[in-house]
């Protein structure tokens, strides 16, 4: 076993750091800087990111490497899909423990349980009615490094979502067994990762009971067909559609019905939104202050794939734009877009609906006018009247940025 | 002291990321001792990736949560310190 002292002294002194031939990570050397991320993050953040792989993954965008947080680039969202090798990373704690399916358990409990029992793999999967929801998983801070002015955290560009197929039980079949009380206003989860420190909090994160028992809320192990990977929160994790990635606790092993609001650092202080600045549907009324409340659903939002940044067009041509939209689970409406900087707009074509909660594709073709600049704009409208914001609306922990995006591109 | 030593010892670092020296912090003074106080926890890139935006109000907002919160081990005068040396070379010019 290493010591603590040795562990300082390579990180001290850049010595190579021998870790064990399964972290030995690939890594693959950007060509161009644009593929780290948009030009606005913090210069700190482009001169320390890099195209890495972490075991079992393509290369991603390493923000930070311990605790591991990667975020997948562009190109990725090419498809409405997100393959499992490309998806995104996030953790806050950086002991990280492998859990093998065989060993592990979950246990449901609580003061609001009447019933608590215990769980394996294989009482999960035979027990329980399977279900499979495409789903979109984003951070909640997705986009926080192109928050004008930087806010401290993980600065993520783009990348930190993902839509993939989960596939699981549902939580409320397994709250049912457990005999939920009537008391009962939320339900708290913990995952096997934990602090390096004892003092540290650990992540336990809770949903008011109502989500809990919504039918689309899966304890899930399979992600598009195929085992959840270790790094995406293997071999259990819950899934939360609609709602931001920090309810979705990977490498899931209790689950806790509470009859008193969870008060902890990561439900009180962290992932708060202040109150009335963001049209929200669902509200987590037992956690709420005057002040702010817990960040809950995601906000209709898109993002173009095509054309890219700085991309040269040519004059009189078609120029497809390509993208994807997506928002809470009420279902993207329409997609416009701006070949004019916002002066006019055209409703593209939605590709085929996988589903309420999944990326939904668009595209549009205009013709490239006279030589010169052209900026392309593209903005959501979700079924409930929902659009994107054109303004930031600041907020500390730089949450919800769904500023319709630009792409300058040039026709030459 | 022997609360802090202690919870030194009771900190049992998850494994460095093996390519996670490819980000290192800059020379100056303090620099060992944010390493000792921050890089059992993570990666010293965390520090650089939020820079240059915050000032010395802001990075002593940074590690004051890390002490509060998270629990850091830090002895009262080393706060300060790596402040100063979080300001002079991760601060907003």
């Amino acid at each position: 076993m290493r010591t603590r002292r040795q562990f300082l002294k390579d990180l001290a002194g850049g010595a190579a750091v021998l870790g064990s031939g399964a972290f030995l990570p690939g890594r693959a050397h950007a060509a161009d800087t644009s593929a780290i991320g948009p030009a606005t993050l913090p210069s700190g953040t482009l001169e320390t990111s890099f195209l890495e792989a972490l075991p079992g993954k393509r290369p991603l965008i390493k923000r930070t490497y311990r605790p591991p947080n990667f975020e997948s680039p562009l190109d990725v969202f090419e498809q409405v899909f997100t393959p499992n090798d490309a998806f995104f990373v996030r953790y806050h704690l950086a002991r990280i423990p492998e859990v093998a399916a065989a060993q592990w358990k979950l246990e449901i409990g609580g003061d609001a349980a009447e019933k608590p029992f215990t769980l394996d793999l294989a009482a999960l999967q035979r027990d329980f009615e399977a279900v499979e929801i495409p789903a979109v998983l984003q951070c909640s801070g997705n986009r926080r490094g192109l928050s004008d002015p930087h806010v401290a955290g993980v600065e993520w560009g783009i990348g930190a979502m993902g839509n993939a197929r989960w596939k699981g039980v549902r939580l409320k079949d397994i709250l049912t067994k457990a005999g939920l009380k009537k008391e009962a206003v939320e339900v708290a989860f913990n995952g096997a990762d934990q602090g390096s420190l004892d003092a540290t909090p650990d992540f336990v994160k809770s949903i008011p009971a109502w989500k809990a028992m919504d039918e689309n809320t899966l304890i899930a192990w399979q992600m598009n067909g195929e085992p959840l990977p270790h790094w995406n929160g293997a071999p259990v994790r819950l899934v939360v559609p609609g709602w931001t990635g920090t309810y979705w606790m990977k490498h899931l092993v209790s689950i806790q019905a509470l009859s008193q609001p969870l008060k902890n650092f990561w439900m009180a202080t962290a992932y708060r939104i202040p109150k009335g600045k963001f049209a929200i549907v669902d509200r987590f009324l037992t956690q709420e202050t005057d002040a702010n409340t817990p960040i809950t659903e995601m906000v209709v939002n898109s993002l173009i794939t095509s054309p890219r940044e700085g991309q040269t067009l040519h004059a009189g041509k078609p120029v497809e734009v390509k993208g994807i939209a997506w928002d809470n689970g009420s279902g993207i409406r329409t997609v416009e877009i701006s070949a004019d900087d916002g002066r006019s707009w055209q409703a593209t074509s939605l590709d085929a609906d996988q589903g309420r909660f999944s990326f939904r594709g668009f595209r549009h073709s205009f013709k490239a006018g006279a030589k010169g600049d052209v900026t392309i704009l593209a903005k959501a409208t979700n079924k409930i009247g929902s659009s994107q914001a054109f303004e930031l609306v600041f907020n500390p922990a730089g949450y919800h940025n769904n500023v319709v995006s630009r792409v300058k591109a040039r026709v030459g | 002291m022997t609360a802090l030593v202690a919870l030194v010892l009771l900190a049992a670092p998850a494994a460095p990321y093996p390519d996670e020296n490819r980000v290192q912090l800059k020379p100056g003074p303090g620099r060992d001792l944010v390493i000792g106080r921050c890089a059992s926890c993570h990666s010293q890139d965390y520090i650089p990736m939020n820079s240059p935006f915050l000032d010395r109000k802001g990075w002593e907002a940074e590690v004051n949560k890390m002490v509060k919160v998270y629990g850091a081990p830090m002895e009262p005068d080393e706060v300060a310190k790596l402040v100063d040396y979080l300001a002079t070379n991760y601060g907003k010019k």
